[in-house]
């Protein structure tokens, strides 16, 4: 399972990298976001600081949907539908490998929305492990949500409406738990640093994660047969 | 005694659905290990469906289906390492090289990288075209890739679908080439396609498909010197002639003699019957004979005259002819012709 999900992850990341849709089009699109909210908060710094971590995860959220659809897409054109199917890996290993690599994809887009935010919002940073932890928890729940509802509706005609129709809503307990811990760990949280409760968000974003992980390696194989 | 090897592919009264349209209506067909077997038929006769069921993307719902020993009727995923199908459209990813392309499909396989550059030399997609990003290429090159994968795959059972299309000469040359290669390495391959002049040299049964279903089955061997020869364009449905005594070798027995083409016979290798066919068969047999158009001339005698509908009973009767039925034809009766019993 683990040398397929490799081998998958590797074509996907290896397809990244020659075409750079993530680079050319979902970077420019993330910073345009964090630009826009900042235009409509206002240029009271204050203000901006204070929504720094919900505005981070909401912009997190609009660039899964576009890393996910791109990750479908990769399969969606004729043919290549057929292609992992047929070519005998293990749709858990699948599933595994198309996550694992939306998942990189994320972390590199948060690492550049963070520094946007702190830079837009003039947030500053009381706990650095608290927001890597969260930042990686709560991705690994998005990128496994989020390969999963892409291949749900990967044979559909309206896939690209129906996917973050789906997607947003589920992902609201990430949006939720991840602005409490970035709150926390930039010190902008209605009780300040170190928010009382910290570890029983983290386990919001753990389960959430183990869920869709264990979710999608158990029933990616049927949806991939049905679609 | 050698116990008879069970056939590769297996097909009992089954039943696929596409939505409610039933994509195969019944298929029996049995397919013997190495052979080559070429599924005919017009458009949505089912030889797709036939192809998509036994690699497991199509299920069956009713009847039975056994490819390579496992019931895919209880697991359609069972045989997917060991098939490899060529489809319509070409199963790459335009972003990744050829080399990049075949490796990916061989080791997703579990296959063995050693040979890659040999397939990559075969397939003509070596040099430069190695490292071209297969968006770039045209879509014979597209699908000498994806024939590449098949190849350096080594499945057991290759399901083509139309693999002569897109390709030029050389390119067609070359898929013949590697069809009778994995035939004689022990592959089993099904053959779906249009043009029957390409693949039924290649075969060792054809099977005809219509409306989902097997209409017929016939095995060329030995009986195929028309098409070997080149004769491809067969009389159209309809159409009636005499077989002139000129026509060079000729069916024994055949000059003089009348071809009649039934109508609402699809085109392509035509069936007709002739009876009193000399070399061992008897007169009244039916014998299936396909006759080039041009060899066809108005039918002028008596004989010629029975196949015009409405006429007293036909000196050639039109029927349809088993496989057992074309077997009984010697070899020794089908010397060089332009006319081939099919």
């Amino acid at each position: 399972m683990w040398r397929d999900a490799m081998l998958v992850a590797g074509k996907d990341l290896r397809i990244e990298l020659r075409s750079r849709v993530v680079l050319h089009q979902v970077v420019p699109f993330a910073a345009l976001v964090l630009l826009l909210f900042a235009f409509a908060l206002g240029p009271d710094r204050k203000a901006l600081a204070a929504a720094a971590a919900g505005l981070f995860w909401v912009a997190v959220l609009f660039v899964t949907v576009l890393a996910v659809q791109r990750s479908a897409a990769l399969e969606s054109a004729p043919g290549a539908r057929d292609t992992l199917r047929l070519s005998g890996l293990d749709p858990a290993g699948v599933f595994l490998g198309k996550a694992v690599a939306v998942v990189l994809e994320l972390v590199v887009l948060e690492v550049l929305l963070g520094a946007g935010a702190v830079v837009l919002y003039g947030s500053t940073v009381h706990s650095y492990p608290e927001l890597v932890v969260s930042a990686v928890v709560g991705t690994v729940g998005l990128g496994a949500a989020g390969t999963l509802y892409g291949s749900l509706t990967a044979g559909l005609r309206v896939r690209e409406t129906l996917m973050p129709f789906l997607l947003l809503p589920v992902a609201a307990p990430v949006l939720l738990a991840g602005t409490r811990l970035w709150q926390a760990a930039l010190g902008t949280g209605s009780s300040g640093p170190g928010v009382t409760g910290s570890g029983s968000w983290l386990t919001v974003l753990a389960v959430f994660a183990v869920v869709y992980v264990g979710l999608g390696v158990l029933v990616f194989g049927p949806v991939q047969e049905a679609s | 005694m050698v116990p008879a090897m069970p056939p590769v592919v297996h097909l009992r009264n089954a039943v696929a659905l596409t939505g409610r349209f039933p994509a195969l209506a019944g298929v029996d067909l049995a397919v013997e290990p190495g052979s080559v077997v070429v599924l005919e038929g017009s458009n949505g006769a089912g030889k797709t469906s036939v192809l998509r069921a036994c690699a497991g993307l199509l299920a069956v719902t009713s009847g039975a289906i056994e490819v390579l020993g496992c019931n895919l009727r209880a697991d359609r995923t069972a045989v997917r390492r060991r098939v490899g199908m060529l489809g319509h459209a070409a199963a790459l990813y335009d972003d990744l090289t050829v080399v990049e392309s075949v490796r990916f499909a061989v080791r997703a396989a579990g296959g063995d990288l050693a040979g890659l550059d040999a397939v990559l030399d075969r397939l003509e997609l070596s040099g430069r075209l190695r490292r071209t990003a297969v968006g770039r290429l045209s879509a014979g090159q597209r699908r000498r890739v994806d024939l590449a994968a098949l190849v350096a795959r080594r499945p057991e059972l290759w399901l083509l679908d139309e693999p002569h299309a897109s390709l030029d000469a050389a390119g067609r040359d070359l898929v013949d080439a590697v069809i009778r290669d994995a035939a004689a390495g022990g592959a089993t391959v099904l053959v779906a396609s249009h043009e029957l002049q390409a693949v039924v040299p290649l075969a060792d049964q054809v099977v005809t498909l219509a409306g989902g279903r097997v209409a017929d089955c016939w095995s060329p061997a030995g009986a195929d010197v028309g098409v070997r020869t080149g004769v491809t364009n067969v009389a159209s449905a309809g159409a009636v002639g005499v077989v002139p005594a000129g026509v060079p070798g000729g069916v024994a027995g055949v000059p003089g003699g009348v071809a009649g083409v039934p109508g609402g016979v699809a085109g392509g290798v035509t069936r007709v019957a002739q009876a009193g066919a000399a070399g061992g068969v008897p007169a009244g047999v039916a014998v299936p004979v396909g006759v080039a158009a041009p060899d066809l001339v108005t039918p002028t005698t008596d004989a010629a005259a029975a196949t015009v509908p409405g006429a007293p009973a036909p000196a050639v009767t039109c029927e349809a002819v088993t496989c057992e039925a074309v077997s009984a034809l010697p070899a020794s009766a089908l010397p060089g012709t332009d006319a081939h019993v099919a």
